[in-house]
């Protein structure tokens, strides 16, 4: 059974490591601050204890007032998961760190999300809309989108 | 004296024989070896999780038969597991079972159609799929039997499934689990140890561990690659735990070990229907569930081993009739990430079969 592991006991860890970059946790997820994406993403991965070596699934939710990003982390090795999410304010140009130079798997995966949410991820190699045509104009999932 | 050379771009598709429905790859050749790939999507795009917005739990089941058409029981298994375990609800023991039989039954059909079409790729023409849509056809025969559909099942719902199987349906289930071996046997005699199939396969297209992991591959791409990881053991969804098999996995992650390993997780396939045949409890087949359907606010991630990949459903509830925010996890899009690094440096030729053998479906790729 793969473990889900607590966002709690992982956000003490990242807070005393990278002090300020967890806004919440819970049981089930972590909440991490966008500028510390990167830095917390690559600690989580190359780390003994919790490698989490695969990224599983990466998916945006618009709640109005921000989006939010869910990342559904996962170590093959340990066969133990966790939940990050990370938020971005503002509706015109919102943008985050990529995680592509660490998990090539996020790839189409932010361009998807880029297409119909329109989220930017700063740093991806090859960042335009995957399913719509280039020249779209606007992003469907976004909640206020007709 | 060398003759001058200039790379040139093809596009591969969207109408072309080999890309299994409407994919295009652009191909920048030199001479006949490719030099770059660019995948292009969406000729196939329905806008799904969009399509979802604003209906009921219950009305998204059929919707999900549109995503990977050729094994729609999977697709329906993963998001009636999304969505009971947003809403907490439990499903009794004989559907459960159900459910297992259907799922793998569905792998095989899934797995049938994946190897015949790679062997049509690899210049068999049309024989071996022939010899495959033989025993596909007594698949599509017992689903037709239990929920009248061919094609877009529509058999599972949220807290169990929609009907008991006829009394017909297990002895006809029996009879296909009897012979189903065998005609795996005759595919072995007839491809593995062919010389053809070996030349072109062997050593072909390889993905290597490390990369497979770090593209987030799943299903056999990821097994091929000798990573020992399925969804049915790691995280037993249903009652996956109670059943015995193996999971086979390849050695270097070349087209060769793709294809073996879903030939072996057939047999494993039909190992498991057997053990759910015998185990098989009486009883209901479906839990009591309110048709307008209000989950509790919060959010879930469910998912299981499709015949292609890690199929997810990450589902979002604010305690309406209606899902808040509803995002597929599509197993083939994410397993054409590494497609590549696998295509680079090979002949146009072997560009077919490399991506004959990640057995894609564009109504998943593009959804």
């Amino acid at each position: 059974m793969t473990i889900a592991l607590s966002g709690k006991e992982v956000g003490t860890k990242l807070e005393e490591k990278f002090p300020g970059s967890i806004v919440e946790s819970s049981q089930d997820s972590l909440l991490v601050k966008s500028e510390f994406l990167l830095p917390v993403a690559t600690y989580l991965k190359d780390t003994p204890g919790f490698d989490f070596d695969y990224l599983a699934c990466i998916t945006a939710v618009d709640y109005s007032d921000y989006f939010e990003v869910v990342y559904h982390l996962t170590s093959l090795e340990r066969n133990h998961s966790l939940v990050m999410k990370t938020r971005c304010y503002g509706r015109d140009n919102p943008s985050l760190p990529s995680v592509v130079s660490l998990w090539r798997g996020a790839d189409f995966q932010e361009r998807e999300i880029y297409d119909l949410m329109g989220i930017n991820f700063d740093g991806h190699p090859n960042m335009k809309r995957i399913f719509l045509w280039q020249g779209f104009e606007g992003h469907p999932l976004r909640r206020d989108y007709l | 004296m060398a003759i001058r050379t200039e790379p040139f771009v093809i596009n591969m598709g969207p109408q072309h024989p080999s890309t299994h429905g409407v994919f295009r790859m652009r191909l920048t050749l030199d001479g006949e070896v490719v030099v770059d790939l660019e995948p292009v999507f969406s000729y196939l795009h329905r806008g799904i999780e969009k399509l979802v917005e604003g209906r009921t739990y219950a009305q998204i089941i059929p919707i999900t038969d549109r995503l990977d058409y050729v094994a729609s029981m999977s697709n329906n298994l993963a998001y009636v597991v999304a969505v009971e375990k947003l809403a907490g609800i439990t499903v009794p023991e004989r559907a459960e079972y159900l459910r297992v039989i259907m799922a793998e039954l569905q792998r095989i059909a899934s797995h049938l159609i994946a190897v015949g079409s790679f062997l049509n790729d690899c210049g068999a023409y049309f024989t071996p799929f022939m010899y495959m849509y033989r025993e596909r056809e007594d698949i599509v025969d017992l689903f037709e039997m239990v929920c009248g559909q061919r094609l877009t099942y529509n058999y599972m719902r949220i807290g169990g499934v929609s009907h008991d199987v006829p009394d017909e349906f297990l002895v006809a289930l029996d009879k296909f689990v009897r012979r189903m071996p065998y005609f795996i046997d005759e595919y072995d005699q007839l491809l593995a140890e062919n010389e053809i199939l070996l030349a072109r396969t062997k050593g072909v297209g390889i993905l290597p561990k490390e990369l497979a992991i770090n593209s987030s591959a799943a299903g056999p791409v990821l097994r091929g690659s000798d990573v020992k990881w399925d969804i049915r053991k790691a995280d037993p969804y249903s009652v996956y735990d109670r059943f015995e098999f193996d999971i086979p996995t390849g050695s270097v992650g070349d087209c060769y070990d793709r294809y073996r390993v879903r030939v072996e997780e057939m047999r494993q396939s039909v190992r498991i229907i057997k053990q759910a045949m015998e185990q098989l409890p009486p009883g209901e087949v479906r839990s009591e569930v309110l048709p307008l359907l209000r989950p509790p606010v919060g959010e879930a991630y469910g998912h299981i081993e499709g015949p292609k990949g890690e199929l997810g459903f990450y589902l979002v509830s604010d305690n309406s009739i209606a899902p808040y925010r509803l995002h597929i996890r599509p197993p083939t899009l994410i397993n054409l990430t590494a497609l590549h690094d696998m295509i680079i440096g090979w002949k146009i030729q072997d560009a077919v079969i490399i991506f004959g053998s990640i057995d894609i479906c564009l109504g998943e790729v593009d959804r």
